[in-house]
């Protein structure tokens, strides 16, 4: 019973050194000149302390909104990969997985048309 | 696992209208000058092409699609075609009232198309995600809506807090089906069904899921002690918008209470009665007290449909009497044809609100129809229609659809119910009437003649005079909704 759960084991051991070695090595290997500026955290070009209540440009939201909403579509596009096979290999389906995944992809394709005619990914 | 090409045909309607929005969507946003009179063409046109589909489809039999997670039947059918009616006079109705105020943005009947697709999936859905997923389609396009007019503090207001609370009802309702779904082991209406008859499952998890389903569902419908959202959003939406919230989503929203709780939950009857009986005296006990205070009509208008949904609960209450359901099939109907009458005046009275409003103002205040006779007798009489009708004065469509609910409370043994709805009906009939009253004997505060399309007059004229032609043949439509309904559990 527990043997099967080793991988996962396994797993989180990578997991952990594919974080920590990289921090471990660039500590040992690296040259270690701290200031002020290198140590504060970084904030996407905000000042990282400060009062919260600040006039927040609207178009980061909007990108951020239709990050989201194209990010999500990956989320459907997993699943339908791992059994487009399957599908495919029924009689009287063969394409029909594929273009039932492109029917989703055109009409996300006439958001983001819409979304590019409206002008919301220009900056200025 | 095995894959089947699912059949397509019973949800051809469904998949006209998602195409269409898609088109209207894309067209427009190429067009330039032409654009907002498409988007407002191509969408009345979409409704009519949809009404086509389903009145040639429309065959009585009960078909499953997708896996049975779709069904279409009799009852879905007939309010489908109710839905795309509503939706297309409101479309006519809005059309002035969005040019004047510089919002007929082709988004609007885009959202407005979308909104369409959400009732009619909610209507048809035979699965707990189906009914999910159309109940979403539907909010988010009314949130969008609500919020419309981006520029007034009010409607963006309106739009949050109906976003933040429909955001918690949609919650609730998830939560409801996943212990539904803990309980029974189904996602599915009928297997739900069937796994409460067979006594499977944990009843406790089962009436615990019953309740945040029913939540979501008095969300929905705007009932008390859910109703917190309703008298806000329809006073901070533009008219337009309010007209659309409080006609054809009721349609939608009735739908999904038959589905989940008489297609899905039938076998626990005597324990959702009693949820709605405590949601119907709450309704139409606040809704009436309420409204009598209220001097903007569209106030008084939303505390007037908080107690028009309790009457219709009225019907769905009364369908079991100790495990008897041989009045279901009439309670349900009376539930139904309330529900259709109710989206027949809610028309005409937001339809009058807008015929009285001109860029620039809104007669949004009961003075505002003050001495309406001396300045337009016909539409006077009309708005006279609508308010004895929703009042519940005989022979006018509104009093028939009352008395079939309290026949059908009668006839489940509730008499003190029906009492109790009889007083606060008359209660109701006092702010009714004041309208009546400072239309006739009140002098106006503005004497300017009335502005408006023809269409739009028309129309409203119509929709006018149909409730009081209606009241003349009740029987029938009671009849028509009973048989609609009978092929459908």
């Amino acid at each position: 019973m527990l043997e099967n759960y080793f991988p996962v084991l396994i797993f989180i051991l990578v997991g952990l050194a594919f974080g920590c070695v990289p921090i471990v090595l660039g500590r040992l290997a690296g040259p270690h000149r701290p200031d002020a500026e290198k140590l504060s955290p970084y904030e996407c070009g905000f000042e990282p302390f400060e009062d919260a209540r600040i006039k927040f440009d609207v178009r980061y939201y909007l990108i951020a909104i239709l990050f989201i909403l194209f990010d999500l579509e990956i989320a459907f596009l997993f699943p339908w990969a791992t059994i487009l096979k399957e599908i495919a290999a029924t009689e009287g389906l063969r394409l029909f997985g594929f273009f039932e995944m492109m029917v989703f992809l055109g009409i996300l394709l006439i958001g983001y048309i819409w979304v590019w005619k409206k002008g919301a990914l220009e900056w200025e | 696992m095995n894959f089947v090409v699912p059949n397509f045909a019973p949800a051809y309607a469904e998949l006209f209208v998602a195409a269409m929005g898609v088109v209207i969507l894309l067209v427009a946003v190429f067009l330039k000058q032409s654009a907002r009179p498409f988007a407002y063409l191509a969408s009345l046109a979409t409704l009519l092409g949809a009404a086509f589909i389903t009145w040639y489809t429309m065959d009585g039999q009960v078909s499953y699609t997708f896996g049975n997670m779709y069904i279409d039947d009799l009852m879905g059918d007939v309010l489908k075609l109710m839905v795309y009616f509503a939706m297309a006079v409101t479309l006519l109705y809005s059309r002035g009232y969005l040019t004047d105020r510089k919002m007929d943005r082709p988004e609007y009947f885009v959202l407005a198309t979308f909104a369409t697709l959400g009732m009619m999936v909610m209507i048809s859905a035979n699965h707990l995600l189906t009914v999910y997923v159309g109940l979403e389609m539907l909010s988010l396009s009314l949130y969008a809506l609500v919020a419309f007019d981006r520029d007034s503090a009010r409607s963006t207001e309106a739009a949050m807090k109906y976003f933040v609370l429909g955001a918690l009802a949609s919650g609730l309702l998830l939560y409801g089906m996943s212990m539904v779904y803990g309980a029974t082991g189904s996602l599915e209406l009928s297997g739900i069904a069937q796994a409460i008859y067979h006594q499977a499952g944990n009843r406790t998890v089962l009436l615990f899921g019953l309740v945040f389903l029913m939540a979501g569902i008095a969300f929905k419908l705007g009932v008390v002690p859910f109703h917190m959202w309703v008298p806000d959003v329809y006073h901070g939406a533009p008219t337009a918008v309010t007209l659309l919230i409080s006609t054809a989503p009721k349609l939608a929203a009735f739908a999904m209470t038959m589905r989940l709780l008489v297609n899905g939950l039938f076998e626990l009857a005597d324990q959702w009665q009693a949820m709605l009986m405590f949601l119907a005296i709450g309704s139409i006990v606040l809704g009436n007290i309420a409204a009598v205070a209220q001097s903007n009509i569209k106030r008084m208008l939303a505390y007037s449909g908080i107690s028009h949904m309790g009457f219709m609960l009225l019907g769905l209450l009364s369908g079991v009497v100790d495990g008897d359901s041989r009045l279901a099939l009439n309670a349900y109907g009376s539930a139904m044809f309330y529900a259709v009458v109710y989206v027949l005046m809610s028309l005409a009275a937001f339809g009058m609100v807008i015929l009285l409003s001109r860029a620039g103002f809104e007669a949004e205040n009961i003075d505002d129809f003050k001495g309406l006779n001396k300045r337009s007798p016909w539409f006077a009489a009309m708005m006279m229609f609508v308010m004895f009708s929703m009042a519940g004065v005989p022979f006018f469509v509104g009093f028939f659809a009352k008395l079939a609910v309290l026949q059908a409370a009668v006839a489940a043994g509730y008499v003190w119910l029906a009492v109790l709805a009889v007083m606060m009906s008359l209660i109701g009939a006092f702010y009714y009437l004041r309208v009546v009253k400072v239309m006739y004997f009140d002098d106006p505060l503005d004497a300017s003649p009335i502005s408006a399309s023809a269409d739009l007059k028309l129309v409203l004229s119509a929709n006018g005079l149909a409730i009081a032609v209606f009241g003349l043949m009740p029987s029938q439509l009671i009849e028509s909704c009973v048989a609609a309904l009978a092929g459908s559990f």
